[in-house]
């Protein structure tokens, strides 16, 4: 009986015009707090807090055994929990185990499939298994996999398997996809065909939560990305902001064309540190240091020629917000 | 942490249902361990028995039973020990290996559906074979119609189920393929000891024999060769196989790990 309750709970959310009208942005699909989950006496994930909002694509990055998979598969029902809550949908994943299951399709990181299954048996399969499936012909069509349909499972290529089982979690048509390791053993062409879908998925109104090793594929894909490191959130913000914030900053190196005052670039609020090295000034910061400087140096007449700036990427936030042990990363700092 | 809750496991539609069916018979026909071991096996056994003139005589001078119809029984009784043993767990393994039960978990059609395709599948295999075996040696070996239909088919569906409950177990307990391969045929080769396929029962010392009453396939022979000669199954027999079945299903259910 919970089980028809949460369907219509669900479909209350779904005909509710006003909320959705109003706050398209803040509307949230998964919300999780206070999240904790233990294997034995190693914590997996410690007080874990964050929410998705409805129709993103919410990478989730961290090191190895950061507690990512363990995250995601308590949101998807998987896995249960120790302490903490978790709202899917208005759903929680333990007491509406069903309705959860109709509405979130989940791609695991390990896994395989039958050998002696063909693909369109195994999505014919899953498809059953779903109240309103997606349309197999064209989602076999839009992976890529109708001229193998007819092949056995256990002869497809790494990449093949990979679309499979993209297949098999979009086949219940899911309001919430969860990706664990998407494009790993990918080659780097099919990872963009799967980027472009992943991200089509999303346009569709699908809420994805995608756990990635692949700092360019979350700085491409993911609308939010959330560092997980020792089962704690470490950061959660846009690809762009976190590289802002905590990547370093810019860093920017040209050869002006006449000597000028180092204080007028140091005095800048977006200039951390200023160098001269073999004719060239190296000028670092973060926010808009480009902008600023050239335009201080237009006002003394100075030209800056050969201009080479370096933008911090998610990896180097990465490197840094996860960097053991803490005592190097102060001291990059400070430098 | 097991991945499935035994408690609101939600009823899948027919039409899963009848996927995970066709699914399965499809794959014991392209991976055909069951239909080779479980049914060409002794079907095979039947008709090089049944044109051995040796098999054509009477077991002792003062009846009309033939080595033939003794050996019916026992050929009954491979049939549920290779399907139960072997073609059930194995594959039921493998899909814990390589994740495909919590893969399913994950989907509005709990693992335990797969499994419940994969029992039914088996179960028409292996009533198949007996059919083909009873059937076969009727119309073409001259063995004798079972003469307590209904007995026969009582001793029949409690041999079943002691093996396919074993075979769960099996399935319940084994970490790795190999590993379930490996029980499998330990358990095997002793339970046709018993059910005498090498020793027919009625030469067996005493002892051995009634150690063997207290096996499925021991019972399970006693009792379908006491309903093919026309006596209702002696209760002790099918209180045995009942046993095996209950104990074993019982613990295969408590002890069944999902990934």
């Amino acid at each position: 009986m919970p089980h028809l309750l949460c369907q219509r709970e669900l479909g209350t959310m779904e005909t509710d015009p006003g909320g959705l009208a109003f706050r398209p942005a803040t509307e949230v699909a998964i919300d999780v707090s206070h999240l904790r989950k233990m294997y034995g006496p190693t914590v997996a994930v410690d007080d874990l807090s964050f929410s998705v909002r409805r129709g993103e694509i919410f990478g989730v990055i961290g090191p190895n055994g950061a507690g990512k998979t363990t995250a995601v598969e308590c949101v998807g029902g998987l896995r249960t929990f120790d302490r903490g809550s978790i709202s899917v949908l208005g759903l929680d994943p333990c007491r509406h185990r069903g309705a959860l299951r109709q509405v979130v399709g989940v791609q695991l990181q390990e896994g395989s499939l039958p050998v002696r299954l063909k693909i369109d048996e195994l999505v014919e399969l899953f498809a059953s298994f779903y109240p309103h499936p997606a349309d197999t012909g064209q989602l076999l069509d839009l992976l890529d996999l109708a001229p193998k349909r007819h092949a056995y499972y256990g002869r497809l290529s790494g990449g093949q398997k990979q679309r499979v089982a993209i297949a098999l979690a979009l086949v219940g048509n899911p309001k919430v996809a969860i990706l664990d390791e998407l494009t790993t053993g990918l080659d780097p062409q099919a990872r963009r065909d799967t980027w472009e879908l992943v991200a089509s998925v999303r346009d569709r109104g699908v809420t994805v939560v995608l756990v990635t090793h692949f700092m360019d594929e979350a700085e491409r894909l993911c609308d939010r990305v959330m560092l997980v490191d020792h089962g704690q959130v470490v950061a959660l913000d846009t690809p762009a902001m976190l590289a802002e914030r905590h990547g370093g900053g810019s860093r920017l190196s040209f050869q002006p064309s006449k000597p000028f005052d180092d204080s007028l670039l140091t005095s800048l609020p977006e200039v951390s540190g200023l160098q001269h090295k073999d004719g060239r000034v190296v000028v670092t910061g973060t926010g808009d240091v480009l902008g600023a400087v050239v335009h201080a140096l237009d006002g003394v007449g100075v030209e800056p020629r050969n201009a080479d700036l370096t933008t911090a990427s998610l990896e180097d936030a990465f490197l840094r917000l996860t960097a053991r042990p803490q005592g190097s990363s102060q001291e990059e700092e400070s430098r | 942490m097991t991945s499935t809750d035994t408690i609101t496991v939600p009823r899948p539609t027919g039409r899963s249902l009848r996927r995970l069916i066709a699914t399965e018979t499809k794959i014991a026909y392209r991976v055909p361990v069951g239909l080779v071991l479980g049914v060409v096996v002794p079907v095979l056994l039947l008709v090089i028995f049944g044109v051995s003139p040796g098999f054509k005589k009477p077991v002792n001078p003062h009846t009309t039973i033939t080595f033939m119809d003794d050996y019916v029984p026992v050929l009954m009784a491979l049939t549920l020990a290779l399907i139960g043993l072997v073609s059930l767990p194995i594959p039921m393994v493998m899909n814990r290996e390589r994740k495909y039960l919590r893969r399913l978990s994950a989907t509005p059609v709990a693992p335990v559906w797969l499994l419940a395709a994969q029992v039914a599948v088996n179960l028409v295999l292996a009533v198949v074979a007996m059919g083909l075996i009873v059937g076969g040696g009727v119309l073409f070996f001259n063995i004798k119609a079972p003469g307590d239909l209904g007995g026969f088919i009582l001793a029949a569906a409690l041999a079943t189920a002691s093996l396919f409950a074993l075979g769960l177990f099996i399935a319940a307990v084994s970490p790795s393929p190999p590993v379930a391969g490996v029980f499998g045929t330990v358990v095997l080769y002793p339970l046709l000891y018993f059910a005498g396929l090498w020793v027919p029962r009625q030469n067996m010392a005493p002892t051995i024999r009634h150690i063997g009453d207290f096996t499925p396939l021991g019972s399970g022979v006693q009792s379908l060769l006491s309903a093919l000669q026309g006596t209702f199954p002696p209760t002790h027999a099918l209180v045995v196989m009942a046993v095996w079945a209950l104990v074993f299903s019982a613990a295969a259910v408590k002890l069944f790990r999902w990934e």
